[in-house]
């Protein structure tokens, strides 16, 4: 990978940003609410824990918030906004030609270790987006919008244990 | 006047299909500026790329902005939005643990889904720990309910808890953000080259 692909291959990021931020202001200004992710990979596993077992859904203290009565939890706000994402993305990288199987990783690293490290980074992120009620898009970006105390906790939380500790992960990405 | 789902002004029907077209242009963008690359993404925590840093920070800063203008302009009530509700520690211990996660992988679930759509097998791996993630917090459910459900401030925002001017605040964050953009520029260039 030379220079030269480095440059220009991606949008300027305050362009991005401005756009996002115009995205999130017509989001809350028609829905009422931001923006989301991990809130579908929620419902996600919450159909397959339905589809195996009615009956201990139904029973868990966590699931049966979302299976109760007729509540198909793949009838959800973030759910069709997260078909979008996959939609446009591919659409972007489409047109940029970015489209095909890979693996990105550090040349300095294995495959195998890129790809266990970030099965294991999946994981905590699954964890602790439960625990703060929202990722990156909902609690951070969407709750900073409107100044939400929690967005901006949620946010200073992420970056910063994200500085304190890449020191140790310092092998995989420089 | 605002918002238009809530106040019956675009049917509730429509809901579904305004989230679909919304999260298009949300994929499309972070698919452009470069957020399907987990070598990208990480580049923030080692200095030799903030693009994070800047897309984070300009999208937060200008819809602040412009959510309190049109507030103030009437065409928004920002009393009937959804604010994110504060539980003080499930925000810090939650946030602590994605961080740890985010650098580790170098995708948050946004991000990652972007990935998924282009091909990226590190991406789809990535996915499917998140589920486990959050299967296992399923699992721990009970153990975790005091962080989960404690400490909870309500649905509060900067002013609230701050006793802040959201105008002032959002000033000064202004100032702040477009500082630490230039300093990140300058700590971009003595940090050694990363090409991806």
């Amino acid at each position: 990978m030379d220079k030269e692909q480095n440059r220009h291959v991606y949008w300027n990021p305050y362009f991005g940003g401005f756009l996002l931020g115009l995205l999130i202001i017509l989001t809350f200004y028609i829905t009422g609410r931001g923006l989301g992710a991990s809130g579908a990979m929620k419902s996600s596993v919450v159909t397959m824990v339905d589809a195996t077992s009615h009956e201990y859904a139904k029973k868990s203290a966590f699931y049966s918030k979302f299976v109760e009565g007729d509540k198909n939890p793949m009838n959800n706000w973030i759910v069709f906004e997260t078909i979008g994402i996959l939609i446009g993305a591919f659409i972007s990288g489409g047109l940029a030609g970015r489209i095909g199987w890979r693996t990105q990783h550090s040349p300095k690293i294995t495959k195998r270790r890129r790809l266990i490290f970030a099965l294991l980074g999946g994981v905590l992120f699954g964890v602790g987006s439960q625990i703060a009620r929202g990722c990156t898009s909902g609690a951070a970006l969407s709750g900073i919008a409107v100044l939400s105390t929690g967005g901006f906790i949620t946010m200073l939380a992420i970056f910063g244990t994200g500085f304190l500790v890449a020191y140790f992960f310092r092998k995989n990405w420089i | 006047m605002g918002p238009l789902i809530p106040n019956d002004i675009i049917p509730f029907e429509w809901n579904s299909i305004i989230a679909i077209v919304i999260g298009i242009f949300f994929g499309f963008i972070l698919e452009a500026s470069g957020f399907s690359s987990s070598r990208k993404l990480a580049g923030v925590f080692y200095g030799y790329d903030f693009a994070v840093l800047k897309v984070f920070f300009t999208a937060a800063l200008v819809s602040a902005i412009g959510i309190l203008y049109l507030d103030y302009l009437g065409y928004l009530d920002m009393s009937m939005l959804y604010i994110h509700p504060t539980y003080l520690w499930g925000a810090i211990i939650g946030g602590a643990i994605m961080g740890i996660g985010f650098v580790a992988a170098g995708f948050c679930p946004g991000t990652s889904l972007c990935a998924v759509a282009i091909g990226k097998i590190d991406a789809i791996v990535y996915v499917f720990g998140i589920m486990i993630g959050i299967f296992i917090f399923s699992q721990l459910y009970g153990l975790l309910d005091p962080i989960h459900n404690g400490y909870f401030q309500g649905y509060v925002t900067l002013m609230d808890s701050l006793d802040f001017d959201p105008y002032w605040f959002i000033f000064l964050f202004t100032i702040a953000a477009v500082i630490i953009f230039a300093f990140s520029d300058l700590i971009r260039k003595r940090v050694k080259k990363v090409f991806y």
